[in-house]
């Protein structure tokens, strides 16, 4: 959470148009969004359910499952080469690399028959050019830094061993073992508690900090927005009505559906 | 909602243990009273009981010890055909619009199904055209389309499927429903709406809620009293203005704060000070904001605005 300076961007979406071409019907789930973030900035990309923000989320790693996704249109460029060009062996090799997921839900995203530890060491054996051994310091030394007590033992562990907030630090931990330049968070905290929400977000921001990464933030939640967010893309229907630096877009919507959704987030401090 | 009257409902040392060994107690000698016409928030984070609770207030479980009085009466004192006659008082509204509907039923015979069981009216020869009549008014009370009552589930919405509940909810014309998460699945423009409807058919029918929340900031919203639950046991229980503005317990405490503020320059000036570790900066801080309505951001300029931190 840097202020928003004039750092080139790792990552640019222009125009991205995502369908769904489905038996009976063709669904435009993203139409004509573009969006870029540069190194140690988050962008926050907010919306309702069906607003095409998660559709928009899976693209950036080309992860929409094709066929029935059709990129219809537009570019996806890390550090200026487009993505969609790309075919999958190349994909394999730049996600959990330069790009990296994590996602709303750590019980289903995890594999509940592989030990917590292994899951983490495994991105960096994926990607080559480390030994079981280092793989197994390395992840060791992320399941540390992502705030797990007690590494050495937990390491060993199974998924259904950790609660909902450890797990969701094991997925942090396995997403950025290799140093990715780029994390894609879709509602991380979203099955959380508040209060563990309220650590992982603070734990997220940290480990920005640390590491200079540029974080795409997929919420429907504007509290979230706020704390975190640089800079705000608002998605309605598949595009995006509203884009600009958080401060202004809380104080100043333009957009009229950015202002509904701005007045129908209850708040603490009503007068009441 | 006078002092004086005497509480609709009264949890008095309520106790629930699971699995017969100790350590396994879902709730711990709970005591609360809700008065007519009020919406009193029971609050916590997940496994906390508040759902036990719940279904103990409805007798849909036993309790270990301790008793619940609807109205005066001790529900578990009653025989099942008085039970029957107490719960048509008291309904319930679940989180999830859709896993609480019988996705083969029409939304005529998911609406009827109280109807049918409680009301003598709904059946006989002229039942069937009776319970349609009632079951178009109740859905055109919750703000759907009285003509909708040969469809299915499927056809419908998330928010209208939670308007569905709540139409078949109220049907009975109960005086306490229960509302477990009822908008937590919802969109937020959505769940503004049909916590609207639920304020609107409070007044209108005199209705009393017990309030079942993980979100304070739309507890804060809806409530009159709140009571606060962890770990089984009620940690503190007040207005909702005294719990909102002076939390008496640490947990209570603990809980606002992790609350994230939908304000860009109040949420980063609050997280800055509690990284600080000064706490009476983000207290003054929140208080000198007034009315802290977040449009007129741009009449209170800040200093630390740039977002820099």
């Amino acid at each position: 959470m840097t202020s928003t300076t004039a750092a080139s961007p790792v990552l640019e979406i222009h125009d991205l148009r995502v369908d769904f071409r489905l038996a009976a019907t063709t669904v435009h789930a993203v139409r004509g969004v573009s969006f870029s973030v540069a190194p140690g900035e988050t962008l926050a990309v907010v919306g309702e359910s069906g607003s095409g923000k998660s559709a928009t989320a899976l693209s950036a790693l080309r992860l929409n499952p094709e066929p029935p996704c059709v990129y219809a249109g537009g570019h996806i460029l890390l550090d200026g080469k487009d993505l969609l060009t790309r075919g999958e062996r190349e994909l394999g090799r730049i996600r959990g690399a330069d790009l990296s997921m994590i996602f709303q839900d750590p019980m289903t995203s995890l594999d509940p028959l592989q030990r917590i530890g292994s899951q983490v060491a495994e991105v960096l054996r994926h990607h080559g050019g480390h030994s079981r051994a280092e793989a197994r310091a390395a992840a060791l030394s992320a399941l540390d830094e992502v705030g797990i007590p007690d590494p050495e033992r937990r390491y060993r562990q199974y998924p259904h061993e950790l609660s909902g907030g450890l797990r969701q630090r094991v997925m942090i931990a396995a997403a950025l073992v290799a140093r990715p330049r780029v994390l894609i968070a879709d509602e991380p905290t979203t099955a959380l508690d508040v209060t563990v929400q309220r650590q992982i977000l603070d734990l997220l921001v940290q480990l920005q900090q640390r590491h200079g990464m540029a974080v795409v933030l997929i919420t429907h939640d504007l509290g979230v927005v706020a704390e975190t967010a640089d800079r705000v893309v608002v998605m309605h229907r598949g595009e995006a009505v509203e884009t600009g630096d958080v401060h202004d877009v809380f104080a100043r919507p333009e957009d009229p559906y950015t202002r509904r959704l701005l007045d129908a987030t209850p708040r603490l401090e009503t007068a009441g | 909602m006078t002092a004086t009257a005497p509480p609709l409902l009264e949890l008095d040392a309520l106790r629930k243990e699971f699995g017969g060994r100790p350590g396994s107690v879902a709730v711990d000698d709970v005591s609360l009273t809700v008065h007519e016409g009020e919406t009193l928030a029971l609050v916590g984070e997940s496994g906390c009981g508040k759902t036990t609770l719940t279904r103990l207030l409805l007798r849909l479980l036993e309790p270990t010890s301790g008793t619940v009085r609807f109205d005066g009466t001790d529900l578990f004192a009653l025989d099942a055909a008085a039970l029957r006659g107490v719960r048509r008082e008291m309904q319930v509204v679940l989180q999830d619009p859709y896993s609480s509907m019988n996705p083969r039923l029409r939304i005529v015979d998911i609406v009827a199904e109280p109807l049918v069981t409680h009301d003598p009216r709904a059946r006989g020869r002229r039942g069937r055209a009776w319970t349609r009549q009632r079951v178009g008014e109740l859905l055109e009370a919750v703000g759907l389309d009285g003509t909708i009552l040969d469809r299915y589930p499927h056809e419908f919405s998330g928010g209208q499927r939670q308007r569905i509940s709540i139409a078949r909810a109220i049907g009975l014309e109960p005086r306490l429903v229960v509302l477990d998460e009822p908008t937590s699945a919802l969109d937020v423009s959505v769940q503004a709406r049909v916590l609207d409807l639920l304020a609107e058919l409070q007044q209108r029918l005199g209705l009393t809620y017990v309030f079942v929340s993980h979100n304070l900031a739309v507890v804060r919203q809806v409530a009159d009293r709140v009571a606060v639950m962890r770990r089984g046991a009620l940690v503190e229980v007040g207005t909702a203005h005294q719990v909102f503005t002076a939390p008496a317990h640490p947990y209570t405490r603990q809980l606002l704060d992790a609350v994230p503020i939908p304000d860009p320059v109040k949420a980063r000036r609050t997280r800055r000070a509690a990284l600080a570790g000064d706490e009476e900066t983000a207290q003054a801080g929140d208080g000198k904001t007034g009315d802290g309505k977040p449009g007129d951001g741009g009449t209170a300029p800040r200093p630390a605005h740039d977002g820099a931190r």
